[in-house]
């Protein structure tokens, strides 16, 4: 039974105060919070099995290493992928990204073409546009349409035999939309494109089937589902990983040395350069195992509740207007109030112990496209409640009040 | 009034707020009331990099003084803005470029003055005091 009142128990960060007032994290879709199991994990591998990986003989090392691999293969499990070594560890989303951006540079030719969606990240666009300038490719973008969907029709026209790549995130962290990406991904294999998705903001709502979904590479941080930060996953179909070659030259990732040559080590290793973030590694596994424990459908459908709760009580606020109204959303809240300023109503709201995330979100094309300077973005996890709905729209009435 | 005696009348009218509202309050009403920039000096140019919301800051001399106008979307940042005109605008360059700025933290706007805080009070003090070293130098 999904119980929010137990579940709370397990953040420790969740019972402190800011400026005086019970904290109401709000900013979820920026990090989540690290239930005590996680910590748990972080503190044991550091009081009891601190060592490098991969390498020492000795009994710590080898414990450290099993632990990691194990990790990987929970990862592996999570996502259903079909082998453990399509599991790279990374820093996170953006290095992921970067892996294959980078890879791609010696795969992709002039004139060839790169889509991306338009409501990307900046991490998202930025590598993008780098390898176009390395290459000579041609960077499209699928629009959207005033609900914030993709326009799918578009993105029909926009596919021919030149399409190599197609990038996308699985839901925007801007807007929350959920976006179709096995659509998305069917139609560019029929023009024999490569498809790699932004799983960031789609890890802590719901469990994407790697291989279901036929996806080519996904991409994920540990951070937004209850893990460290500065740990991630990059999967990719064993014949891709086999293809790219490796983003950073360095230990581990080698088989062989000489001054003359070097020969790469098997996947996963190739693109694991250097002493990974083994804790965080491990701990990233914990936390998915933690959220495998609640359950992603229980999870869903908590948010949900959450998100149409809290749609409802902030559309009573006379101006206000949610920007991001697809059918399909996770429970993330972006607004702004007619003549009033996104930073102000953060400033405000911050005072009263409430966290949320103002401006572009890394997004600006997006802010563009509604020509606006920024949002107020509120995004709900399964640990925030009804009360915590209540205490966000009365801070927001507050702030409209002293600000009008 | 020079520059330390206007920072300390600020002082004194902060210190007899008892809350952050009332502070805030106070810094809204200040932003709504602030002189607007001429549209013509809203430029790209004299934007102030940095800031969450958008921040025009324009000088010029007067009588050996340095005059600034500016404006912001934002209504707390427009706020803040104000307080800072109040304190260095209409005095000498140099005066400008010797002032400290403790004054901030005991009005209790600390928390604006972290560099990574979007506000980019910080960039602002940077702004004035750049234009000031730039006319001290036309000056010499």
């Amino acid at each position: 039974m999904f119980n929010v009142k137990e579940i709370r128990k397990d953040f420790p960060i969740l019972k402190r105060e800011v400026n005086g007032k019970p904290l109401v994290y709000l900013d979820n879709a920026a990090t989540s919070q690290t239930p005590k199991q996680v910590i748990d994990v972080i503190t044991d591998y550091y009081q009891n099995y601190n060592a490098n990986i991969h390498r020492g003989v000795h009994a710590l090392s080898q414990e450290a290493t099993d632990k990691y691999e194990e990790a990987r293969n929970k990862i592996q499990q999570h996502f259903n992928a079909a082998k453990a070594h399509e599991i790279i560890f990374t820093s996170g989303t953006t290095h992921s990204i970067n892996i294959v951006a980078n890879g791609f540079s010696s795969l992709i030719q002039k004139g060839d073409e790169i889509l991306v969606s338009a409501m990307e990240h900046h991490s998202n666009i930025v590598p993008w546009q780098m390898l176009s300038e390395r290459t000579g490719a041609v960077l499209k973008v699928i629009p959207m349409n005033q609900k914030g969907e993709l326009q799918m029709d578009v993105y029909d026209k926009l596919l021919s035999d030149k399409t190599k790549l197609v990038f996308c995130n699985h839901i925007s962290n801007a807007l929350g939309t959920i976006n179709p990406i096995e659509e998305i991904i069917t139609k560019a294999h029929n023009v024999g494109a490569a498809v790699l998705i932004d799983g960031a903001q789609a890890a802590p709502h719901l469990v994407a089937d790697v291989q279901k979904l036929d996806v080519d590479f996904y991409a994920i941080s540990a951070h937004k589902v209850c893990g460290p930060t500065g740990v991630g996953m990059l999967y990719g179909k064993e014949k891709w990983l086999n293809k790219l070659p490796p983003y950073q030259g360095g230990g581990e990732m080698i088989a062989e040395v000489t001054f003359e040559k070097t020969t790469y080590a098997n996947l996963p290793h190739k693109f694991e350069a250097g002493t990974p973030n083994i804790c965080g590694g491990i701990a990233f596994g914990a936390a998915l195992d933690y959220m495998n424990k609640i359950g992603f459908e229980a999870i869903a459908n908590y948010e949900y509740e959450l998100l149409e709760y809290a749609t409802e009580e902030l559309l009573k606020i006379d101006g206000l207007k949610i920007y991001g109204t697809a059918k399909n959303k996770t429970s993330v809240i972006s607004f702004n109030i007619d003549g009033v300023h996104p930073y102000d109503i953060g400033s405000i709201l911050d005072k009263l112990g409430i966290a949320v995330r103002t401006g572009h979100h890394c997004a600006q094309p997006i802010m563009d496209f509604y020509k606006i300077p920024g949002t107020v973005r509120a995004s709900f996890s399964f640990y925030n409640t009804i009360e915590e709905v209540d205490v966000l729209v009365a801070g927001v009435n507050r702030a409209k009040n002293m600000l009008l | 009034m020079n520059i330390e005696a206007i920072q300390e009348e600020i002082v004194d009218e902060f210190s007899m707020f008892e809350d952050w509202m009332q502070r805030y309050e106070y810094m809204i009403d200040l932003g709504k009331s602030l002189p607007l920039i001429d549209e013509n000096y809203k430029t790209e140019d004299n934007i102030i990099k940095g800031c969450q919301s958008k921040v025009w800051v324009h000088a010029e001399l007067d009588n050996e003084k340095l005059v600034f106008t500016a404006d912001s979307d934002a209504i707390i940042t427009k706020g803040i803005i104000a307080i800072l005109i109040r304190a260095f605008s209409n005095q000498k360059p140099q005066d400008i470029i010797d002032a400290n700025t403790d004054f901030i933290d005991e009005i209790g706007l600390k928390e604006h003055l972290s560099p990574t805080r979007a506000n980019g009070l910080v960039s602002m003090i940077k702004q004035l005091k750049l234009y000031a070293v730039a006319y001290q130098t036309q000056l010499n």
